[in-house]
């Protein structure tokens, strides 16, 4: 049975840190950075990377169309 | 010599719009031109030329649909009369703001608020000087003929699209609704999109992998950019004002003193001055047709010739600061008016000018 | 019991075979002026998305309103259009009836198109013309500082009602979706919203149909999509939708309110 294994890349000077991704995730993949990005803002990041399907809900409500989605079918 | 026609000035209007290859008419009634939106109705131009009418729920409404549609590169035009005029400030303000052509018909009536129906010029100030908000001036055309309402649609558009600037015909309700033979022009096709696309490479089109994105705004939030883009205004108007300036002069060579008018009150000049001549008066009539540009400089050569000017306005006295500022005092300047919708009478006029000047 | 996975790396994911999910290229590269979590950024983002699948971009062409999304030309990578506040539908109405093979659409607010523009709003819906508007209803007037719309709710703080919006002073909050759905000119009209997964899927559809009904030539469009002005509510964005879940949708429910009949 194949899984399908996700990961988010997130442009993060531009991301704003606004945090609506991190509810959207069902598995808990996303959270916000202590560091800051250029303009201050704490950006997100895959805090639990393995968890990512590459569902793309984080993408769907990125505010300021900041995350990447890949996705790959991994095989037993 | 074309066809002759006994027209309405405000059915020349019409009529001159659908032969010069207008794309749209957008209005909202209000006497005394209504009669335009009328004779197009009656006309179906989306038959003859494919032109597109449409009465609009407001001035303001249809002042932006002149907007969206000139930003896109279309001809159009849209009229009114002094109220609706005022509320169509707004839109003519983001027009010049945006530097987009487009044809302002205002058939005046006498104001302030809704005053009254009957022909004023008391518009003077609100047409020349901008009327909206901001540093900005319309290119303003004044008709004192039902054929001069026909010609200068065709010279309203012409010098929109030349400037990339709003062009008003400002007339009044005598001329407006007063009958005369008219020489109407052939018909000229309207452009086609391609055509639009390579002549006006600004407008909004539909961005192609060929260019860049086009934006039509009046907006900049760099007071810098701002600045610049004011004094890029600025210059527009002083080109205008070197090569667009008209006027007529009648008997103006030998003249001791000097009528300044423009439409209905010119027509009115005109017999004052047949009058004055037979009284053994030299007097000449300066008939300005552009009003902006003003022909400032050709009054000033009068000034030095003349021992006096009087504007003659169907206002409490608009125009006549543009003859004091173009003369700086060298010459004494009066202002006959009538008010309310009130033409006045050659015979007055005369009078006017003994008891200013003799 | 599961069977072992292979567990790939990062490495092996993040390839350009395996990108599911990016920036639709119609979207500019300037970075939204909108503040953290503001939804105006998912609406332009759809709507650029369904221009660039539809294959429009050279015939779309949209209007901007006064408001926070005064700039949307900054972001949207097609000819566009600033209208003064309250006045876009009728730009729209100008250039879709001198140019009619053209996908027109107004992107407003609700101050701008409840409030100063409600006569060009209602008149464009009423003759029908073949455009879309895209509605963008947050409660508040965003840009000049958080002052009541006409969509604001009862008792829901503004800085001009600040202790709540009173209904006998200030009247109600306005459902003028609802109410141009009655108009015989409208020929869809729905609400969506863009704060969750499952929502902003939804909405997508909706601003499509707004976008391929043009050809049928049947009527406007009409697409309400509610978003969060967490700055002007005075909220976390993230609070900002739960409040919106609880507050603001009860009142302005979420769906369809006029489809087309099926023949």
């Amino acid at each position: 049975m194949a899984k399908l294994q996700g990961r988010i890349v997130v442009d993060t000077e531009k991301c704003k840190g606004c945090g609506v991704c991190i509810p959207a995730c069902p598995f808990d993949v996303i959270a916000l950075a202590d560091n800051v990005n250029s303009k201050g803002f704490h950006y997100a990041y895959m805090k639990n990377p393995e968890a990512c399907t590459g569902c793309v809900n984080c993408a769907l409500v990125c505010p300021d169309a900041v995350i990447q989605v890949y996705r790959k079918k991994a095989t037993a | 010599m074309g066809e002759l026609k006994l027209m309405k000035g405000n059915e020349a209007i019409a009529e001159a719009a659908i032969r010069d290859g207008a794309d749209g008419y957008f209005g909202y009634p209000i006497t005394p031109q209504s009669e335009v939106i009328e004779y197009l109705a009656a006309q179906q131009p989306e038959e003859r030329t494919g032109m597109v009418l449409l009465q609009a729920e407001s001035e303001l409404a249809s002042i932006n649909m002149i907007y969206g549609a000139a930003g896109s590169g279309k001809k159009v035009m849209t009229s009114s009369s002094s109220p609706g005029v005022s509320l169509k400030q707004e839109g003519i303000s983001y027009i010049a703001g945006a530097e987009l052509p487009c044809l302002v018909l205002n058939v005046v009536r006498g104001g302030p608020g809704l005053g009254t129906i009957q022909p004023s010029q008391s518009d003077y100030f609100q047409s020349t000087k901008g009327g909206g908000h901001g540093d900005y001036h319309l290119i303003v055309l004044a008709p004192a003929s039902v054929q001069e309402m026909y010609d200068f649609v065709e010279l309203g558009f012409d010098l929109a699209f030349k400037y990339r600037n709003p062009a008003m015909i400002l007339s009044d309700g005598a001329i407006g609704q007063m009958m005369e033979k008219v020489e109407i022009g052939e018909q000229k096709p309207r452009m086609t999109e391609q055509q639009i696309k390579e002549k006006y490479p600004w407008a909004t089109t539909g961005k192609t992998p060929d260019r860049e994105r086009n934006i039509i705004t009046s907006l900049e939030l760099d007071s810098a950019k701002m600045e610049k883009f004011n004094e890029k205004l600025v210059e527009k108007y002083r080109t205008i004002k070197e090569n667009e300036v008209r006027y007529e002069e009648i008997q103006c060579e030998d003249a001791d003193y000097l009528l300044v008018a423009y439409g209905t009150s010119s027509r009115i000049c005109e017999k004052t001055v047949e009058m004055a001549r037979q009284e053994g008066i030299k007097l000449g009539l300066l008939r300005p047709i552009t009003l902006f540009p003003f022909p400032s400089q050709r009054l000033a050569e009068y000034a030095q010739k003349v021992k006096g000017i009087m504007s003659v306005e169907m206002s409490s006295g608009q125009m006549v600061e543009d003859v004091k500022l173009a003369v700086e005092s060298r010459v004494q300047v009066e202002h006959y008016g009538r008010m309310g919708g009130i033409v006045p009478s050659a015979e007055e006029v005369l009078q006017a000018l003994k008891q200013k000047f003799l | 019991m599961a069977e072992q996975q292979q567990q790939l790396t990062s490495e092996d994911i993040i390839q350009e075979e395996n990108l599911v999910f990016d920036r639709t290229q119609l979207l500019t590269d300037n970075v939204f002026h909108y503040c953290p979590g503001c939804g105006h950024g998912v609406a332009h983002r759809l709507i650029m998305e369904v221009v660039e699948e539809l294959e429009v971009q050279d015939k779309a062409i949209g209007i901007a309103p006064v408001g926070c999304s005064v700039l949307a030309y900054n972001y949207m990578d097609i000819d566009m259009q600033e209208a003064a506040h309250g006045r876009a539908p009728a730009l729209a109405t100008g250039i879709k009836r001198t140019m009619p093979d053209k996908y027109v659409f107004t992107y407003q607010g609700d101050g701008d198109l409840a409030a100063i523009g409600t006569a060009e709003t209602i008149h464009a819906c009423n003759r029908g013309e073949n455009v879309a508007i895209f509605f963008i209803n947050n409660g508040i007037y965003g840009m000049t500082g958080g002052q009541m719309a006409p969509t604001t709710l009862e008792k829901m703080k503004s800085s001009t009602t600040p202790y709540g919006r009173n209904i006998k002073q200030m009247g109600n909050p306005l459902k003028i979706t609802e109410l141009v759905a009655e108009l015989p000119g409208t020929y869809y009209v729905t609400r969506q919203a863009v704060h969750k997964p499952g929502a902003v899927r939804k909405a997508k559809k909706a601003i499509k149909k707004a976008f391929e009904y043009q050809k049928l030539e049947k009527g406007l469009s009409f697409v309400e999509i509610v978003i969060n002005c967490n700055s002007g509510w005075k909220m976390e964005p993230v609070d900002a939708n739960k409040w919106m879940d609880e507050n603001f949708l009860p009142y302005y429910p979420l769906g369809d309110i006029k489809v087309p009949e099926k023949k």
